[in-house]
């Protein structure tokens, strides 16, 4: 029989007894009973964030950095609503997150009290589940019910709002209490039915491709997935947040699709006859025009979301499970085959349109190009093994997501869905504590990077010392202003940004701070912040308007892409867009 | 096309508010929404009537929220349904007789008498209401207030709102993905 607690108390003890480690957050007077309680409780590590944003993708970064649910605190109204941005990137990315929130007294609600917000109202539309908790007696329930609803099925955010009266009342915990959830079952094992007719596709075609997501790496189905891509000779395409999910140096990997995709991917795609695709939602960056993406495929889907089943692209055999089930089962059956005419046909696209992808026929500047710095990351990430890249939002996260060669899960930790800027920073401050004994590399532009850099701060505090930082810094909002070079005329309208010198920046929160300026510094400035015993950030100076090639214009087809090859240094204003087609 | 939507859901607060998020988001009208209780107790039972393009896939995305046990389209299956209105109608003496007689032909039936005004309860399909109150309309219609229909499949298949809540058993806890 457990002893009476305080409701502070019983959230502490609930945390605890989930496995939960760290907590990100920010107290304040809703939420302060729980911050009374939490010295109590050692095994509970709380990081003092700079801003309620960071400290919801700090625990975001640490999700995705370990497949475990992230944790943030923040106090009632405005620490609650600090909160939905990262909420809402949690929501669209399928990251497991317990986001709690104090709350004004129960006999105060709905009367504009001082930091009142209704924070249960505002998330609806943006977590998997959310609670308003007024009585003490319903925590041990709800905290159970909480982490079951973010970590399993799809995972995905759930809020719990919690009155100040109910962390004060106190309670005697009854932890055996059972989860009340019978509206919740998501479906793990595929129709056997279905699978086999998925088999059936697959061993009829001739042209099968196999494009893996999100999902496969939630399921850690990385496994199966390589084992089926051997037997059957299937080429793999992986999404943005595929990366990692299939090792990309594999002769059977084909790279990204989409807006920001290889020709040669989309072009296979827009030729393939059957598309198995497995944890991945069909999003609009990925299959740009919808009518017109993969007209002559039949389209396996397997997601362990039904909503997504034919949501934007029909499915001929459309399976609910869970990625790494629904691949053993058809890894059970699924006999061996060929592809090797196909591949080769799809690397002699590649071939064909490799120069122009990969800027080997790179313009003839003698400033340095974002193309330089990532190479010469590259080259490190594969010299010095095991580390993770935490990159923001823009045109530096797409030259990431094409220039370096993601290989194993995890690896990669972006914000896709929700495009969140300023996600970077604070999600590899809490990757970096997830993984201490691993280098955490952020990857940002300076307009992402100037969003949520005060949470150097906490890195300091927390003594982070595996973090290292390399702004990609061109003085623009540079994806903005990459399209109005190309689809706007070149009315370069509130994209023109200015930041503080970035080195000096780093060293005011004491990290080191470097500044790059040509192609012929990037390795050893590589080299030295790697080295170096402590945080460091790389101010890139590149070339202000490098783009990001290839780019499918928003709304039209994949097979409709512009490659860049006859890109002039500077176009002149009123000049058609530049861009060769593929 | 309307599509008439039949939902059942744990009874909590906030659980309409959900549902009806849901409708918003798409920008879909709902024509009417009817709640109230179920065969088991804890349970809610919804019809809702809408108009939209992509129903079908509202309908997936209801079913997600944690609380909704259930959800089925009836539009093209073989339906009960059954909407009331409450009209309040001009009744001066010398009508009255004939307002009797025509209620009597639809079965609605006089709730409320007073010394200008009835009050007329309709009961039936929402199609045999409209025709009703369009032989009302004449009298003179001072006020008027439907239900919105709620809606049951003929026959035995049931719509049952969660069988596994019958039995005391605990619901299966389910195993963590990877």
């Amino acid at each position: 029989m457990s002893e009476e607690r305080t409701g502070a108390q019983i959230i502490c003890e609930a945390l605890v007894r989930q496995g939960v480690e760290l907590i990100f957050g920010i107290p304040g007077g809703a939420i302060m009973p729980f911050y009374h309680a939490l010295p109590e409780y050692p095994q509970l590590r709380h990081v003092l964030c700079r801003h309620e944003q960071g400290a919801g993708h700090a625990a975001e970064g640490y999700a995705r950095a370990t497949g475990r649910v992230g944790v943030c605190v923040a106090t009632s109204g405005p620490g609650a609503t600090n909160l939905v941005t990262p909420i809402a990137d949690a929501w669209m990315d399928s990251t497991p997150l317990v986001a709690i929130t104090g709350q004004v007294t129960s006999a105060a609600l709905g009367k504009d009290a001082f930091q009142e917000t209704d924070i249960t109202g505002i998330t609806v539309p943006i977590t998997k589940h959310n609670y308003l908790v007024t009585k003490v007696e319903d925590l041990p329930r709800v905290f159970k019910e909480a982490f079951h609803i973010a970590a399993t099925g799809r995972p995905g955010p759930v809020l719990i709002d919690i009155t100040k009266d109910a962390q004060q009342a106190r309670s005697v915990p009854d932890w055996d209490v059972s989860l009340q959830l019978p509206g919740y079952r998501p479906r793990y094992h595929g129709d056997r039915e279905q699978i086999r007719e998925a088999i059936e596709l697959l061993k009829g075609a001739t042209k099968p491709l196999l494009m893996v997501g999100n999902g496969l790496i939630w399921s850690g189905a990385h496994a199966e997935l390589r084992e089926l891509a051997e037997r059957t000779g299937i080429p793999v395409i992986t999404t943005l947040h595929g990366k990692g999910a299939f090792p990309e140096d594999h002769p059977l990997s084909l790279g990204m699709p989409g807006m920001h995709g290889w020709v040669h991917v989309n072009r296979a795609i827009q030729e393939c006859d059957v598309l198995l695709s497995i944890g991945a939602r069909f999003d609009d960056r990925v299959t740009g025009k919808v009518s017109s993406f993969a007209p002559h495929a039949e389209v396996i889907h397997v997601d362990i979301d039904p909503a997504e089943l034919g949501k934007n692209v029909a499915a001929q055999v459309a399976i609910v499970g869970d990625a790494r089930s629904v691949l053993a089962a058809l890894l059970e059956e699924m006999p061996p085959r060929d592809c090797t005419e196909w591949l080769a046909h799809i690397r002699a696209m590649q071939q064909q349109h490799q120069g122009k992808q990969r800027y080997l026929k790179r313009p003839d500047t003698p400033a340095l190009m974002p193309h330089d710095v990532y190479q010469g990351l590259n080259a490190a990430f594969h010299a010095r093994g095991r580390c993770r890249v935490v990159t923001d939002v823009g045109q530096h996260q797409m030259w990431a997501a094409q220039l370096i060669d993601w290989i194993s899960p995890r690896s990669h930790i972006t914000s896709g869905g929700s495009g969140t800027m300023g996600f970077a920073v604070p999600a590899a401050l809490g990757a970096a504590l997830a993984c201490p004994d691993q280098t955490i590399w952020v990857i940002c532009g300076d307009g992402g990077f100037q969003m949520t850099s005060q949470e150097l701060a906490t890195i300091k505090q927390e003594g982070i010392t595996n973090i290292r930082i390399a702004v990609i810094n061109n003085g623009y909002l540079g994806m903005v202003r990459q399209w109005q070079e190309l689809f706007e005329n070149r009315r370069y309208s509130g994209t023109p940004l200015t930041g503080p010198d970035f080195a000096m920046l780093a060293q005011a929160y004491g990290f080191k701070g470097m500044v790059v300026t040509a192609t012929g510094q990037v390795e050893d400035a590589i080299r030295e912040a790697w080295d170096h015993e402590g945080v460091v950030l790389i101010d890139f100076r590149v070339e202000r308007e490098a783009n990001v090639f290839p780019i499918v214009p928003q709304g039209q087809s994949i097979s409709d892409m512009l490659t860049g090859v006859s890109e002039p240094a500077h176009a002149t204003p009123g000049a058609p867009p530049p861009g060769g087609r593929a | 096309m309307k599509h008439t939507i039949v939902a059942l859901m744990q009874d909590h607060p906030g659980v309409l508010h959900r549902v009806v998020s849901l409708f918003r988001r798409r920008g879909y009208n709902i024509d009417s929404l009817t709640v109230g209780r179920s065969e088991l107790p804890g349970v809610s039972r919804m019809t809702i009537v809408t108009e939209g393009s992509d129903v079908d896939q509202v309908t997936r995305q209801l079913f997600r929220l944690i609380e909704v046990l259930k959800v089925v389209d009836v539009t093209e299956s073989a339906t009960v349904e059954r909407e009331i209105a409450l009209v309040k109608v001009n009744a001066p003496g010398s009508v009255r007789a004939e307002l009797v007689a025509c209620c009597a032909v639809f079965g609605a039936r006089t709730a409320d008498l007073g010394p200008s005004t009835m009050v007329i309860e309709i009961t039936g399909e929402p199609s045999e209401v409209d025709r009703c109150l369009d032989v009302l309309r004449p009298f003179g219609i001072k006020e008027m207030m439907r239900t919105g229909r709620i809606a049951m499949i003929r026959g035995s298949l049931a719509h049952e709102a969660a069988p596994e809540l019958r039995a005391d058993e605990k619901p299966p806890l389910l195993a963590l993905a990877g």
